[in-house]
């Protein structure tokens, strides 16, 4: 009856104990690849580190805010700053909408082969980016299928990869493809949770189909989209691997993003502003995310 | 009205398989590629087929003179190594977490939020600062070490475990039972599912896992799948597409396969947490 009584009520100490060491190899990884680097990025910030100070990370000079001085009035810098805006612009609102069609056309009551085209839709975002983008490159050549494809409609097709603007076009479609079916499901969620009779009432009341989309789905659907909103800003803002993989940030720095920016000081040794890039784009995506989150909290 | 129904919903059929064929192009496109030859690929205008579905030549090549063997390998231990890890710790933080009443939870819980909302672009040079100091610079540890324990699989088995009667486990607390054995004979046969899901996304993060691998892994032997297919893409000549086409499958059959038989937990995956 004891030993009972010891189990149920074993001291909060020993709880404490076993709780913190399960969690421990989570905190340890956390602590040394997220929570320290973001302090020391922070600290370096404010110094002249370069690519010689890396073994010996103490003996740096600092300088304040000079850093910071030099990233902000970059050109380079900035012109990455634009780029990256005309992803977020273009990229995030294009694949919402194809995401947000394509989860209505499912969500409309068709039966036959729902699964399929859902797989297909989605069969995108688990394409690894190397692959994709070899694809990318191969297809949007001068002479690859696309522009054959385009030649048989009798088409010119353009110079995808080597003209500044549709660079930045064929960027975009790469990594809209590989976003769309992730704004799909989040969408598809959001469609299943409102219950059926709402549309079935306002159908009866004589509510157009139009109507019910824009004053019923719309409006009960705000928190999927905010969601998706938040996660597509984010993850068009860090936008690296299409553009580095796709065009090296080509050409002429047309697809150049911030994160493209940061990685190239880093290759060039430009230790310093390579941290002070990043935590420009950091506090950027940080306040978008909290504004966002906010908005997020207030229509639940 | 019902033959208007009917038109309608033909047309949306019409409208998604014409979309559902424009989005798996690439697919087809690297399938033909990879079967093609060097002059295949340059002939314009180009065949959609290629004249041979049998020349295995550029797969020979890749695999005796580009070192995709050693890459294959190394993305094969680092993916298991990345997914055994992360099953067993994460589903002990999110036991922990959902199940054992201690102070700090809530800090945890944030730092995993914190974890999950970083992006990764402001963390990779102090990283690497960290691994060079570690010493394990161009080492497949070096690579693993960062996503051993991934905040999104915690977070997927905290959800989960949430969701597990306590009853059962005050039960067998009452019998005296330890935490480490209860977590063992109780806990992980209940949460089946959530296994599979965290196994999936981290697997699938850590086969298509690009920037970091490229900064750490400095020597070939050191490569996994996609730096070795990126780095060969960068040096190679357009007349390569072939080459490079065959590589990519090499790159994508591993997760297509798994996605044809595990398809739900994918979807699961994602729209449990919102996450990638």
């Amino acid at each position: 009856m004891s030993q009972t009584d010891i189990g149920h009520e074993r001291p909060s100490l020993w709880q404490a104990t076993i709780g913190w060491t399960f969690v421990s190899p989570f905190l340890v990884i956390f602590l040394v690849f997220t929570a320290i680097p973001a302090v020391i990025a922070l600290i370096y910030s404010f110094t002249d580190i370069g690519v010689a100070d890396i073994r010996h990370p103490l003996d740096v000079h600092f300088t304040y805010f000079e850093t910071f001085a030099r990233v902000l009035t970059n050109a380079g810098f900035l012109k990455s700053l634009v780029t990256t805006g005309i992803f977020v612009v273009v990229g995030v609102p294009l694949t919402m909408a194809i995401g947000l069609a394509l989860a209505l056309a499912l969500n409309s009551g068709i039966k036959r082969l729902r699964a399929t085209y859902r797989a297909a839709f989605y069969l995108p975002v688990i394409t690894n980016i190397v692959a994709a983008a070899v694809i990318w490159q191969y297809a949007f050549t001068l002479r690859g299928p696309v522009n054959t494809f385009l030649a048989e409609l009798g088409l010119q097709g353009p110079n995808w990869l080597g003209n500044p603007n549709m660079a930045i076009t064929t960027v975009i479609l790469l990594t809209a493809w590989r976003n769309v079916g992730t704004c799909m499901v989040l969408f598809l969620a959001g469609l299943q949770a409102i219950p059926g009779d709402v549309h079935e009432a306002a159908a009866i009341d004589g509510a157009s189909a139009r109507k019910r989309f824009l004053y019923i789905t719309l409006p009960l659907l705000k928190p999927a989209t905010l969601l998706v909103t938040v996660l597509m800003t984010v993850s068009y803002m860090n936008i690296f691997d299409e553009p580095y993989l796709l065009t090296k940030g080509g050409p002429l720095g047309a697809t150049r993003s911030v994160a493209l920016w940061v990685y190239e000081q880093f290759g060039h040794g430009n230790i310093a502003a390579a941290m002070a890039g990043s935590y420009v784009m950091l506090i950027i995506v940080a306040l978008l995310g909290i504004l966002q989150l906010r908005m997020l909290r207030t229509s639940q | 009205m019902n033959e208007e129904r009917t038109a309608g919903s033909l047309a949306l059929y019409g409208i998604l398989t014409l979309v559902a064929a424009v989005m798996l192009l690439p697919f087809a496109w690297v399938f033909f590629g990879a079967f093609k030859s060097q002059a295949e690929i340059l002939a314009a205008p180009g065949a959609w087929l290629p004249e041979s579905f049998t020349d295995f030549s550029n797969f020979v090549e890749l695999f005796t003179h580009r070192q995709f063997g050693t890459y294959l390998g190394n993305s094969l231990i680092v993916s298991t190594l990345t997914v055994v890890s992360n099953l067993f710790f994460s589903a002990l933080a999110g036991y922990a977490l959902a199940k054992i009443p201690f102070r700090g939870r809530g800090f945890v819980f944030g730092c995993i939020i914190a974890a999950m909302m970083i992006p990764y672009i402001a963390l990779f040079v102090p990283s690497f600062f960290i691994i060079v100091q570690m010493g394990l610079l161009n080492t497949l540890f070096a690579i693993f070490l960062p996503i051993a324990v991934m905040p999104i699989g915690v977070f997927i088995m905290r959800q989960f475990a949430l969701s597990v009667p306590n009853e059962l486990l005050e039960a067998a607390r009452l019998d005296g039972a330890g935490e480490f054995r209860i977590f063992f004979t109780i806990f992980l046969p209940l949460v089946g599912p959530a296994l599979a899901t965290v196994a999936i996304i981290t697997f699938l993060n850590s086969w298509n896992y690009f920037l970091w691998p490229l900064i750490v892994a400095q020597n070939q032997d050191i490569f996994t799948l996609p730096v070795g297919l990126a780095v060969a893409s960068q040096g190679a000549k357009s007349t390569e597409f072939g080459l490079l086409l065959s590589g990519a499958i090499i790159v994508l059959l591993p997760v297509l396969v798994l996605f044809l038989f595990l398809q739900r937990y994918f979807v699961r995956g994602i729209a449990a947490t919102g996450l990638k």
